[in-house]
This record gives structure tokens, C-alpha cells and sequence, in this order.
């Protein structure tokens, strides 16, 4: 599934720029090659300003989704870089490198006998998750999308995602909209009553580490393979500086180069989840 | 325009090189840049054995610069050897090898396993890491100690023919007093400055940022105090001084230049874009058009005439 598209460092017009849900934007891009040869689950990296030493290095972001040229990336505001992001303007230019990392795999919805795509998104994680549905809609026989937030404002492509033809559970911790309380819990729930063939299934999920590190869990149990999307403190994105290291059974890998997309088994999730 | 400079009896085709640690082992960057076009490509530090490096998070930005605690995650020198040498060797410009240890021993290993196998164009002596722990000295750092300085620059340059770098840290409270004992014993150049000791805090979480407490930070924040670091030991040392820290523009490279340094290092500026090498040389170039100067050594330490 993996195609090899060339990374590069290119600078392109924004096509659009909005709000989506509190504090949750889309942005734009006209990016033709990206858009047409990535993989759900792999990343760019975008400089939220240029010509200037702060911010100093890039922002890396899943890519979400494609709709026709335009390269569409889901991002929360959580600091200064994606404040200045929110801000930008249709028409302008931004400079990005990508595409960066490898993405899901897919091969096990079409394995014989594993037909079901469970999907797990945390918080702004639904980012690279949205597109891997697109696929799964078509290729597994059922999916299921849990998305989990801390309340119903940020709560986003619930509805787009039922278009798409598959069934969207959904858990704040708040209680304001779907299940009350973590969406792993809301999960396991589920798993219990619906899952009578684990071998058939394939968890497939982005979030914050403590969310991947239950739901590992919970895929311990119930044997069920599955693969996470990591977040990290990155610097260049290109396997270089050996920032991004996470701890796994084999000692450390990269999450730029090496994922960010992991095998859920293959994380020391005890150590992740410290480190 | 002759863009040429010497370091022993090696020469460099311009005097724009990247820094070790922020290059990978040039292979990182040859979907983005002409490698052959580099003044010198420094490799990521080497240690004799492998090196699993420091608990992340490794790498975290502040104001104008970064933060990290790598740990010389390396997978040691006969595997750079075996790997990545065959493609080094070919990119068509000067490959500069670092190498460190903890004790003065491991430096020498390293340079007997490099004289024995391959031929470098020089070797930069890493002495100043703040990642890590020196043994056999009594400070923290062997950059931080002259006298040990001296023993591990004289055993390495008795092993090895081509040019020996000493790079130094800005952690001391006089660094010509080590810059001028690296000189003493045989350093061909000193590079200076590695990163300076940094940390960052996380206030929510009460906790610091780097999963080793403390790093070395990098990047725009530190280039005013590397300035002046090369400068002191321009006027301290007769041998050519390698001007690092925060360098991301062809005006920052004139200003080291100013300062005496005979070549700087892009370091941070490769992390935060790939292809930020190519503008550099093509500024620094257009600004020594623009002052007329047609050899770079009308530059060097200019700033005292």
C-alpha cells in the first residue's frame, strides 16, 4: 500500500482556511501530487511562518483528506505555530515538506477471513484516520469508527463519516454527546458484544498515547492485531537529527521515518507512555 | 570568486559546511540537496560500540531555538564503516568523520578503527557533547578540562594523518584556555561551539520537557554568544577557527566569517528545512559579490582591522 512518493519541500497556495470546531481548523492546499499519491496515515510538515527564527521548526500534521487538488489538513490549535497557522489566508503560500513517514497498512482487511476495520480516533487523531476510512468503506466488509473527545464541541466529521456508509460510535468525557467517559471503555463495550470473530478484525487507531496504550491493552486481550498512528516532538522529519525516538520491543525507532504508523504489539507502551 | 579554503594541507571547495549531528550521514538529504555542492559534510557523531541514546522526548523547540538530548544514538563505527562509508565517499566533496568517546581510550580505538579502514578528509574530535558523561577527567566534559583536552588531541593526531578538529564547548569559563591547549597539542582547527547545557520546563505538568532533564540547545538563540566565542579564540589561537551556532543565512555566515572563522557549520537550519543548505551558500555567496571580496581570507577576522 506504501507507494513511494518522493518527499520534497515545496511551496504552495492555500485554498482554504477554516474553522471546523472549537479550536479544530482545515486547511487547504493546492498540492496535486501529494493529494493524489499519498497513503492515509502519513504526514507532512509545515512551517507556520518563514524568514523568521521563531517559530523555528516545522509543524507536523496527518494528512486528512483529498478533494480533487486540494490537500486538506485537520489540525488543532495548541500552541503558538498553530495559532499562526489558524490565521493564514486564503491565496497565500506555505511552505511544505512531505510526504513523510509510512502509512497504514491495509493488507489485513483483505487477508482472507479479516474483514473488519475497527477505527479509534482520539481527539484531533481522527486527522489521518478520516482518509483510511474512505478506503476501509470500500474494502472491509464492516467498519466501525469510534471517535473520542472531552466534549461535543470537538466533535468533528461524525456526519461526514455515516455518509460514507459506516457505523460511528461516539464517547465525551463529559457526557454531552454519545457514551459518557473514554472512548476506549466505550470500545471494549462494544468489542464484547459485536466482536464474535477477533481474528477477523484489524484495529486501526490515533490519539493521545494513553488512549493507543489502553487500546493496545484491550487488543491484548481480545487478540486482535491493530496499528497506531504516534505523535511526537519532531524536529527535521527525514530520519536525521533522531529526535522522535520511541521505545519499542526492538529497542528505539523513529517515528518519522519508522512510522508514524506502528504496530500496536510492537510499542513498549509501558515506556511510552513515561518517556 | 574563489570560494576556497584550506584546513591543513586539505581544501575545501567553499567554506560553508553542515554540522554534525543535524546532516544524518548525508544520505538523509540527497533527495534534497546537491551533496557534491557542500563545502564539507560532517557526520553525526560516532562512538566505538552502538549507543541506544537518550529516553525521549529527545527534541523540543523554545524561543529561536532547539533543545535536545540526542545522546549520540549511533550504531557505531564499523557499522558507518560497512554502511554508510561506500555511499559517503562518493558524493563528490569533503567528508569530515566525528567521532567521541568516554574515556581517552575509546577516542583512540575509533581512530585506529578509521586509520586502518578508510581515508576521511579530517576527523572532529567531539570533546564537548553535553549529552553525556566524560570519564577521566574531572569535570563533566573533556572540552571543559585543557590538560585532558591536550592528551586526547595528541593520541588521536599520533593515529591518524589527515586534519584533526577539536570541537569545543562554550561551557567553561574561558574557552581560549582550551581552544589554545588543543592547538598545542596538534589540533589542526577548532570548532566551536557545540550546544550550550539548556532545559525546558513544562509548567502544567510540573516535569521537564526532555525525558534526560537537561540538553543542549542550538539554533538562532545562542548565534550572539558563538560569535563572541569565536572571536576570543580567533585572537587566542594561530590555527584556523570553525565558526558554529546558529546559522541560517548567508549574513550569518559573513558575520562568523567577520568574527575569524575560517568556515562555519549550518547546524539547527537543516532540521527546520532540508533544503535550507542551498539558500545559505547562495546568500553568503551573493553577499561577498555584493563587499567585492574575491578571496574568503579577506573576510576572516576582519571585524579587528
Amino acid at each position: 500500500m506504501n507507494r513511494k512518493t518522493e518527499k520534497k519541500v515545496v511551496k504552495r497556495r492555500i485554498l482554504s482556511n477554516k474553522k471546523v470546531a472549537e479550536d479544530h481548523y482545515v486547511m487547504k492546499i493546492e498540492a496535486p501530487r501529494i493529494a493524489r499519491d499519498f497513503s492515509p496515515g502519513q504526514f507532512v510538515a509545515v512551517k507556520a511562518r518563514e524568514k523568521v527564527t521563531d517559530p523555528l521548526i516545522r509543524i507536523p500534521l496527518g494528512i486528512h483528506r483529498t478533494r480533487g487538488k486540494g490537500l486538506e489538513l485537520l489540525y488543532k490549535v495548541v500552541g503558538p505555530g498553530t495559532a499562526l497557522l489558524s490565521a493564514k489566508k486564503t491565496g497565500e503560500k506555505i511552505d511544505m515538506l512531505g510526504p513523510l513517514g509510512n502509512g497504514f497498512d491495509l493488507s489485513p482487511l483483505t487477508a482472507a477471513g479479516k474483514k473488519t476495520a475497527v477505527i479509534v480516533a482520539g481527539g484531533h487523531g481522527i486527522a489521518p484516520l478520516y482518509p483510511l476510512a474512505e478506503i476501509t468503506a470500500k474494502k472491509a466488509e464492516r467498519t466501525e469508527f469510534f471517535i473520542g473527545t472531552d466534549t461535543k464541541d470537538h466533535v468533528v466529521r461524525a456526519e461526514e463519516l455515516k455518509k460514507l456508509g459506516i457505523r460511528v460510535h461516539i464517547a465525551t468525557e463529559d457526557g454531552s454527546r454519545g457514551f459518557k467517559g473514554y472512548v476506549t471503555e466505550l470500545l471494549k463495550k462494544q468489542l464484547k458484544r459485536t466482536t464474535k470473530h477477533e481474528t477477523r478484525t484489524t484495529l486501526y487507531a490515533c490519539g493521545p498515547r494513553p488512549m493507543l496504550a489502553a487500546l493496545a491493552e484491550i487488543a491484548g486481550e481480545m487478540k486482535i492485531s491493530g496499528q497506531v498512528s504516534l505523535d511526537a516532538y519532531m524536529a527535521c522529519g527525514i530520519g536525521a537529527c533522531l529526535g522522535c525516538a520511541i521505545r519499542t520491543v526492538d529497542g528505539y525507532k523513529l517515528v518519522c521515518k519508522d512510522g508514524p504508523v506502528f504496530d500496536v504489539h510492537e510499542i513498549d507502551w509501558k515506556r511510552a507512555l513515561r518517556e | 570568486m574563489d570560494l576556497k579554503i584550506k584546513i591543513g594541507k586539505i581544501t575545501f571547495k567553499n567554506p560553508v559546511w553542515v554540522a554534525s549531528g543535524t546532516f544524518g550521514y548525508g544520505k538523509e538529504f540527497e533527495d534534497f540537496l546537491d551533496l557534491g555542492s557542500v563545502g564539507a559534510v560532517i557526520t553525526k557523531t560516532l562512538t566505538l560500540n552502538a549507543r541506544e541514546g537518550n529516553p525521549p522526548p529527545r527534541i523540543v523547540e523554545t524561543p529561536s531555538g532547539l533543545l535536545n538530548s540526542i545522546g549520540l544514538e549511533n550504531q557505531g563505527i564499523d557499522h558507518f564503516i560497512r554502511e554508510y562509508w561506500p555511499f559517503l565517499k562518493k558524493i563528490g566533496t569533503k567528508v569530515i568523520i566525528s567521532i567521541t568517546g568516554t574515556g581517552r581510550e575509546e577516542f583512540v580505538r575509533c581512530a585506529e578503527r578509521i586509520a586502518g579502514e578508510i581515508r576521511p578528509d579530517a576527523v572532529e574530535i567531539n570533546l564537548s557533547c553535553p549529552n553525556v558523561t566524560h570519564r577521566g577527567t574531572r569535570f563533566r566534559l573533556m572540552a571543559q578540562d585543557p590538560v585532558t583536552t591536550g592528551k586526547v588531541i595528541t593520541a588521536v593526531r599520533k593515529r591518524i594523518g589527515c586534519p584533526v578538529i577539536a570541537k569545543l564547548t562554550p561551557d567553561v569559563t574561558d574557552i581560549t584556555v582550551v581552544a589554545r591547549a588543543a592547538e598545542s597539542a596538534g589540533a589542526d582547527a577548532v570548532s566551536l561551539v557545540n550546544t550550550y547545557p539548556a532545559m525546558a520546563v513544562d509548567a502544567e505538568e510540573m516535569r521537564p520537557v526532555l525525558g534526560n532533564m537537561t540538553g543542549g540547545l542550538s539554533g538562532p538563540a545562542i548565534k550572539p554568544m558563538a560569535l563572541k566565542a569565536v572571536w576570543d579564540v580567533y585572537n587566542s589561537v594561530k590555527v584556523p577557527v570553525i565558526g558554529i551556532g546558529g546559522v541560517m543565512t548567508g549574513k550569518d555566515c559573513a558575520e562568523f566569517v567577520l568574527c575569524g572563522a575560517r568556515a562555519v557549520q549550518v547546524g539547527t537550519a537543516n532540521l527546520a528545512d532540508p533544503v535550507a543548505y542551498a539558500r545559505i551558500l547562495d546568500e553568503f555567496t551573493a553577499y561577498l559579490k555584493k563587499k567585492k571580496i574575491k578571496k574568503i581570507k579577506d573576510l576572516v577576522g576582519r571585524l579587528g582591522t
